[in-house]
């Protein structure tokens, strides 16, 4: 094991700066962090917690709307009352992950830059993992790999519970780095490496997520997930809906390299929910979908929970 | 001599009750140390070096590195070069170091160089494996003309996955050196006796100077029976540095070297006249747990037909090998089986119930327990009011119902006790014996309490030490068995020495004396009965000893049990996720001892049932060889959302408890995975062929039956 410095500021500047030398890391809950380095497959010269920062730390009223601090617990989020009220996509997802030591511990941030479940990467392979030449994953298990933009040799899943929901929601990343802050449309968090040497992150040197924000504004949202267990498991495939005033959002999680959005399957939702426009949306979603050699399950998966979760925003 | 029998049912108070296990509260607080959990002064941690390569040759090994990372003590190298690596993660060399960490950068550091040798891991692929052997087929009758004849015939492909055992305490072991000739082993194993014998063999001392020590372990199912490579090499590296050494595997070894169960792969056909009884059975089947390839299961299973046929073919893999799981060969025999004769069933437009009963005398001599035990379990599930046949149910998650039936053996082992009798009161049970968790040290306390008369509080049980009195290994459903036979002599011989030891002081003649409602009775009734702990007393400071061994006079165990299971399970048929409602067991084995460890034993069975039937299985990348799922994300098990609810049933009482003893360990964990998937047919009215059955495996069954 490496020996790693350990740091814990009491303010983002401090963070950042302690996150500006080679092979730091940043520390929320540890669910994903760890995990990594007990595996090899991350080993960090410094781990710099953030939960000692007070400003990073549960969820508040501001003028753009709710905005959720980096190290805000999933479980408290989970059952905050306005949460619960408002946003039950979130609220069901964070449901979905089964495990009440996991959603103790995971912080916001950590879920929203959770490093891929792939099992080559995991193994040390990397993010594009490459085997003579060709993509290791389209040539070997990919059973949970993805099925939406996995034209390229990159065919992991985008792991965040929270992201198909916040971003359903139009939520906005705040980042902070060396050159202060910034703040984007939460989807622009994500991206597809074209290699292993490529982070599916857009975050810069020493930058770190320090919260997000949901619009205000009212909407019928909902997640729904597909699971093989029904208590701690990874998905094989999430959506999440949100639908207002003639718009809509679906986001799909656990199918893409990055949070997928959906446009014909958002398009279907537009005109209002429906037994008939949820099962329109489903059907949208899956025609943009691509099998590979051992996935294919996953589609008809995806085509359900967009399907579901439209249902169950239309009871919201 | 003392009649060596079980009391009758009248004069029995806690055989048959419902007792809690002695250690649930040392277990519950965390007090109850598990192999993993001894550490020793100045002891040193023990990591392994693996092979990445699923079939290599070694050609180099460099430990010089190694030797200098800081806190490595000792490397010690298993394989030499030149010698031939059959599958991923197999042990090439050990370090010892000062801690966990060092050791694991120390075993990084271990440089081995390998010629790679093409690799095969997928035996679905039966006819593109290397040397697959293929058995002769098992013929009986004439299943052509029986199968040409049949009034209803039925026709499938069954298949389950490879597992893992994946116990939750890995394999390993803490040994220290007493001196140059003896060795104590804290070992995680489910024999004692046999790792005493097995350690010392390799290690050149003699085995009575090896203590193996078992008090508490963390899962076995088979896996646990020998020294392994890792148990030698820990006591060697301990007596190399002179230091106590830790070495215990991590998940990942734990999962890919430590323990599998080999797939079935099959092709069954199977014929039915027009009275719905069954004629004829064509079969073949493959399988592979690694380079031995896999055993012939005994399909068809628990049935025997007038024209039957199997053959089967093994198929070696390069990977991690098989061990013992939990009846071995039977689930899959099992599932194999009932899924084929449900199938038929539903050819000859029957139900299941009805037509197992109908052909329930083809199971042999347990053929009236069957159907006795699937009228009680009709009842429990209320089968006969709710049972409709395959594809009934409409709508998006649909519901069914399936059974299934098993057989196992379960006489006792070889099994020696010696029960001490004190002045103080208190009646010791020593037998080198071990508690896998399922409840041994209780019913060796119970027997014993028992026959003393005494509360259960009033005894001892002295056991997980390979220095008592030898008994078997806990496997194969032997050790209830045993250990009660064991128990229930010697303590019959301790209480008549008692007598012969006190009678003098009391005036009276042993044969005057017995022991019940803990006090000490006078058959004349020359006397007031005394307290038991007075005539304890009289003892002298000498305790009284006797043994008692398994097998010995009198019957105490016998062989053989049948039970059935029934599904009640939920099919969502647009995801595939197949969901439990209820499960039904209903189980006989013989005179049951405490019925609450019994039927603890069934619910257990039950959910690593449905761990197999739903959610877990080796899968192996095609690139490396490698297990891809070497841990407990993708590694599913079962979790308490997935079980569903658990009704357990014992037969007990007249034509059960005159059989004596008998194992339970092996027989209820044989059933679920065939009866949830012939629930989950017929709640699909689609056949669902292939175990684990997860949503993708669902999905193409429902597509390839037209339904998705």
């Amino acid at each position: 094991m490496r020996a790693f410095e350990y740091g814990s500021p009491k303010t983002v500047a401090q963070a950042v700066e302690l996150l500006s030398v080679e092979g730091a890391a940043a520390l929320g809950g540890g669910t994903d962090l760890l995990s990594l380095m007990k595996d090899g497959a991350a080993a960090p010269s410094r781990l710099v917690n953030l939960k000692g920062i007070a400003e990073l730390a549960g969820a508040r009223r501001t003028a753009e709307g709710l905005h959720i601090g980096a190290t805000t617990r999933l479980g408290p989020l989970a059952d905050n009352g306005a949460v619960r009220e408002s946003y039950p996509a979130v609220a069901q997802a964070v449901e979905a992950i089964g495990s009440r030591q996991v959603v103790t511990m995971r912080t916001v941030g950590g879920d929203l830059c959770h490093r891929p479940r792939c099992w080559y990467f995991r193994a040390g392979f990397g993010l594009v993992p490459m085997f003579e030449g060709r993509s290791m994953a389209k040539t070997g298990d990919n059973r949970y790999h993805a099925v939406f933009g996995n034209d390229g040799d990159a065919v992991f899943v985008s792991p965040s519970t929270l992201a198909p929901p916040l971003i359903a929601l139009g939520a906005s990343v705040t980042v902070a780095g060396p050159d202060g802050e910034r703040t984007m449309p939460l989807e622009d968090l994500y991206r597809t490496p074209m290699t292993s040497d490529e982070s599916e992150f857009t975050l810069g040197a020493a930058e770190i997520v320090t919260g997000v924000t949901i619009p205000e504004g009212a909407s019928q949202n909902a997640t729904y997930a597909v699971k093989n267990r029904q208590g701690f498991d990874w998905p094989l495939a999430t959506a999440s809906v949100s639908v207002s005033g003639g718009s809509a959002r679906v986001v799909l999680g656990q199918v893409a390299p990055v949070p997928w959005r959906s446009a014909p399957a958002a398009a279907a939702l537009a005109g209002g929910l429906s037994e008939a426009s949820a099962a329109a949306a489903g059907a949208g979603a899956a025609g943009e979908a691509t099998a590979l050699s051992g996935n294919g399950y996953k589609i008809q998966l995806a085509e359900v929970a967009v399907k579901r979760a439209a249902l169950a925003a239309m009871e919201d | 001599m003392p009649e060596y029998t079980w009391p009758a049912a009248s004069d029995r108070r806690l055989i048959g009750s419902r007792l809690s296990r002695l250690d649930g509260p040392v277990k519950s607080t965390g007090k109850a140390k598990y192999a993993y959990d001894i550490n020793r002064r100045g002891m040193l941690w023990a990591v392994m070096v693996q092979s990445p390569h699923a079939h290599a040759r070694i050609t180099a090994i460099d430990a010089s590195a190694a030797e200098a990372v800081p806190g490595v003590v000792k490397v010690h190298l298993i394989q030499e070069v030149g010698a031939e690596i059959q599958w991923a993660h197999d042990e090439v060399a050990a370090v010892a170091a000062t801690s966990e960490e060092a050791a694991r950068d120390g075993a990084a550091a271990v440089v081995v160089e390998y010629e790679v040798l093409p690799h095969f891991v997928d035996e679905r692929r039966v006819d593109d494996a290397p040397d697959a052997q293929a058995a002769q087929a098992e013929t009986t009758g004439d299943p052509e003309a029986a199968l040409a004849g049949a009034a209803s015939r039925s026709k499938g492909s069954y298949h389950a996955a490879q597992i893992a055992h994946c116990s939750l305490e890995a394999h390993g072991q803490v040994a220290e050196w007493q001196d140059e000739e003896t060795v104590t082993v804290w070992a995680s194993t489910q024999a004692i006796s046999g790792v005493a014998s097995q350690l010392g063999e390799a290690v050149g001392i003699p085995a009575s100077n090896v203590q193996v020590e078992t008090q508490y372990m963390g899962g076995g199912f088979g896996s646990k029976f020998s020294a392994d490579r890792w148990g030698v090499v820990g006591v060697e590296l301990a007596r190399m540095t002179g230091r106590p050494v830790k070495l215990m595997l991590d998940r990942n070894q734990e999962v890919s070297v430590a323990g599998a169960r080999p797939s079935t792969h099959s092709e069954v056909e199977a014929g039915a006249d027009s009275e719905g009884r069954v004629v004829a059975w064509r079969s073949k089947s493959w399988g592979s747990g690694g380079p031995a390839g896999a055993g012939s299961p005994p399909i068809p299973y628990v049935f025997g037909f007038e024209n039957q046929t199997h053959a089967h073919t093994s198929v070696p893999t390069n990977t991690g090998p098989a061990r013992a799981w939990r009846a071995p060969n039977h689930p899959q025999a099992c599932f194999v089986t009932m899924r084929a004769l449900d199938d038929l069933a539903h050819a000859a437009g029957t139900d299941p119930l009805d037509f197992f009963l109908k052909n329930i005398d083809q199971t042999g001599e347990r053929a009236q327990v069957y159907a006795d035990e699937l009228e009680k379990g009709a009842e429990l599930m209320g089968w006969r009011e709710r049972y409709r046949p395959r594809g009934s149910s409409s709508g998006t998650v649909r519901s069914g119902l399936g059974l299934a039936i098993h057989t196992w053996g379960g006489r006792g082992h070889r099994s020696n006790c010696e029960v001490l009798a004190y002045r103080d009161g208190l009646v010791e049970a020593r037998i080198g014996s071990q508690d896998l968790g399922t409840g041994t040290r209780t019913v060796i306390g119970m027997v014993l309490a028992e026959t003393f008369g005494l509360p259960i509080e009033g005894v001892k049980v002295t056991m997980g030490r390979s220095v008592l009195p030898a008994s078997g290994a806990s496997g194969g459903s032997t050790t209830v068995g045993g250990v009660s036979g064991s128990t229930r002599r010697a303590a019959l011989n301790a209480a008549e020495a008692v007598f012969e030891r006190i009678a003098p002081a009391l005036g009276t003649e042993p044969g005057n004396l017995s022991l019940a409602d803990g006090r000490l009775h006078f058959a004349d009734g020359s006397r007031e009965a005394m307290p038991w702990r007075e005539a304890a007393a009289l003892i002298g400071v000498n305790p009284v000893s006797a043994t008692g061994a398994n097998p010995g006079p009198g019957q105490l165990t016998d062989s053989g049990v049948g039970g059935i299971q029934m599904a009640d399970v939920s099919v969502d048929i647009e995801t595939g996720v197949v969901g439990i409602n209820r499960l039904v067991a209903v189980q006989d084995c013989g005179l049951v001892l405490d019925l609450k460890t019994a039927e603890s034993q069934v619910y257990g069975a039950l959910i690593m049932g449905v761990t197999y039937a739903l959610t877990e299985e080796r899968i192996f990348d095609p690139h490396t060889g490698r297990m891809l799922n070497a841990e407990m994300e993708f590694y599913k098990l079962a979790g308490i959302a997935d079980v569903g609810e658990m009704i357990v049933h014992m037969m007990t009482g007249p034509g059960y408890d005159e059989r004596g003893v008998i194992g339970l360990g092996e027989p209820p964990v044989i059933a679920p995975g065939a009866a949830i998937a012939n629930a989950a047919t017929n709640a699909a009215g689609v056949p669902i062929n292939e175990m684990p059955m997860t949503p993708e495996r669902v999905l193409a069954a429902l597509r390839a039956g037209g339904m998705a």
